[in-house]
């Protein structure tokens, strides 16, 4: 099942162009990762499926209208917009109280129970809390809810590397099955790459990758190529090129690893390299 | 995830029924009392105002003050003017939260980005609007009348008090106290004027409040000013401010025991029928419906500032 499509998606703040025409397709059971510079459109983007802002072109969100059925969208969608959106004067228990009295599929027992690993008392407000201890708070009252799709954007800004490994492996240990959606964006990619079941790249309001991770591994391959191999190497057309360690790194695209072979060991590249790769073709005058 | 599957055929149609009502009312209800959590002054400011007013007649009944009143004449209406005093300065109280409320009501959760957490929970633009309106429109009308009552009983205790220590007719008390009555007119007041009557002005600051990305109280006050002097200076009339004026200053036909004064058997005068079907009541409500419905587009609108 379709979880989010889009066909045509716009939206622009006076004269700058926040999404120009984006097209995507979620399936159900997937963990995508929406990456994107500063100011690419990744938080318009995750704010037109959460019905947080109007939009020009088709959207579908498990099968409503999401800035005409927001509310009742929300019943089974789930978002973290970065850290610290819950309310500062907020007791702990009130947060509870407060979502379980207004979300059908919230559950109660299952949240107490999150947060019964953590320090976090219940009657403590919001304000006295770390914001690591803030997100461990929205993370418990969001994995208590029976939802379809969760929607991170950022979530984990801000946050030291323990809260942060934590908080992807509560996830996908304690939340993550395959009937759940997941659409995360993040900055801190490394991160996130062995969660993703599916990246996405956009840039200046595009998607201009889209892939699956096995179809992004068994495609891309990254060589660490000796100085006196690089004119044979450049031969087969690298489509990025970066020095590390006195040694040029080559990325390619639908070369055979075996070929490649013959230069150095073949692996797969980080997202974040083939990111940069993408996004330094995409410049201006650069053949994409 | 698949506990519905093994429930018996009743309950599973009882549950499809279940979510209809809650989506209606309980978001609202839980909506307000969050209203109440975050805005705490709505309860504390009248209780602070009903202590002040406790612990200055309380000294002052030592004092022999009011006692005095009585003692001197038994038969003047004066014992009362303390009770309406306090039922005054509550009020007043209350109706100061009210408008601070409405102008922080929209704009604080947009300021400190938590909209986008109320926003991320099954609950609609218009649904948190009307629970925001419930606080100046019901809740704190009725907190006001609560409050002041139990002031009022507190009072006349004390007031029993010192007249049967001092060895004084408590019955010259009762003769010119009926506290019902006065609680009567004071509920009366309280519906039609601080809710009803008033509606437009918490709606218009409501308004200016989901409006506003810095100063809803700026936004609250200059546009009316602007109004009042463009009509002033083009026109050289000043029926925007009269208009206002009136639908500050009193009622329509129907509340006139506010200005008569509420010690002159005031039951005669609450006439809620004139009250009713007054247009200036209707016209009012319509524009206050109006003020919220573009709250509720404002906010759908509007993130975190």
């Amino acid at each position: 099942m379709t979880c989010i499509e889009a066909r045509g998606l716009r939206k622009a703040f006076g004269t700058t162009i926040a999404l120009d025409g984006v097209n995507l397709r979620v399936e159900e059971g997937r963990i995508l990762g929406l990456i994107g510079p500063n100011g690419a459109g990744k938080t318009t983007a995750l704010n037109a499926i959460l019905g947080l802002t109007a939009y020009q072109g088709e959207l579908n969100v498990l099968g409503r209208d999401p800035w005409s059925q927001r509310d009742q969208l929300m019943r089974d969608v789930c978002f973290i917009a970065d850290v610290a959106v819950l309310p500062r004067w907020m007791r702990v228990s009130q947060a509870l109280d407060y979502v379980a009295g207004v979300h059908p599929r919230f559950d109660r027992a299952k949240a107490e129970s999150f947060l019964a690993k953590t320090t976090i008392g219940r009657t403590s407000k919001i304000r006295t809390l770390s914001k690591g201890m803030v997100t461990q708070l929205h993370l418990a009252l969001v994995m208590a809810i029976d939802a379809k799709l969760l929607v991170l954007d950022e979530p984990t800004l801000g946050l030291d590397i323990l809260f942060r490994k934590q908080f992807y492996d509560s996830l996908l240990n304690d939340y993550f099955d395959r009937s759940r959606t997941i659409l995360v964006t993040t900055h801190q990619v490394e991160e996130i790459q062995n969660v993703l079941t599916d990246v996405m790249f956009i840039n200046r309001g595009r998607i201009v990758f889209d892939s699956s991770m096995d179809q992004l591994e068994s495609r891309y391959s990254e060589v660490l190529v000796h100085p006196e191999q690089l004119a044979a190497a450049r031969a087969l057309k690298p489509i990025y090129e970066r020095q590390g360690l006195g040694r040029s790194i080559l990325l390619f695209d639908q070369v055979d690893r075996q070929q490649l072979g013959a230069f150095g060991e073949a692996h797969t590249p980080s997202i974040a390299d083939l990111f940069v790769a993408i996004m330094s073709n995409q410049s201006p005058g650069a053949a994409v | 995830m698949n506990t519905q599957s093994s429930a018996v055929p009743e309950s599973f149609g009882r549950q499809e029924v279940m979510p209809a009502v809650m989506s209606a009312t309980r978001p609202l209800y839980w909506s307000v009392r969050r209203e109440l959590w975050e805005f705490r002054s709505i309860y504390i400011a009248p209780l602070v105002a009903a202590g002040v007013i406790l612990f200055g007649f309380l000294i002052s009944s030592f004092a022999g003050i009011w006692e005095k009143a009585l003692s001197l004449d038994p038969s003047q209406p004066k014992v009362a003017e303390p009770y309406n005093f306090a039922a005054l300065l509550i009020m007043g109280s209350t109706f100061l939260v009210s408008l601070f409320y409405c102008l922080e009501a929209l704009h604080a959760e947009r300021r400190d980005r938590s909209i986008l957490f109320w926003k991320s929970l099954p609950v609609s633009d218009l649904t948190t609007v009307l629970s925001k309106a419930t606080v100046p429109l019901v809740i704190l009308p009725l907190l006001t009348f609560a409050v002041i009552a139990v002031t009022q009983w507190i009072m006349l205790l004390i007031s029993i008090a010192v007249l049967s220590v001092s060895g004084q007719s408590v019955a010259a008390l009762w003769s010119h106290l009926s506290l019902f009555q006065m609680w009567v007119v004071l509920l009366y007041h309280l519906v039609t004027i601080h809710a009803l009557w008033y509606a437009p002005f918490y709606g218009w600051l409501l308004l200016a409040s989901a409006w506003a990305r810095r100063a809803p109280l700026l936004w609250a006050f200059l546009p009316p000013l602007a109004i009042g002097v463009f009509e002033k200076i083009a026109f050289r009339t000043s029926h925007f401010a009269a208009m206002l004026g009136h639908r500050f200053g009193g009622g329509p036909e129907g509340t006139e025991f506010t200005k008569a004064g509420m010690a002159m058997d005031p039951l005669m005068h609450l006439t809620p029928l004139h009250f009713l079907i007054s247009p200036g009541l209707w016209i009012g409500l319509a524009i206050t419906a109006a003020f919220l419905a573009a709250a509720v587009q404002l906010r759908r609108h509007r993130g975190p500032i």
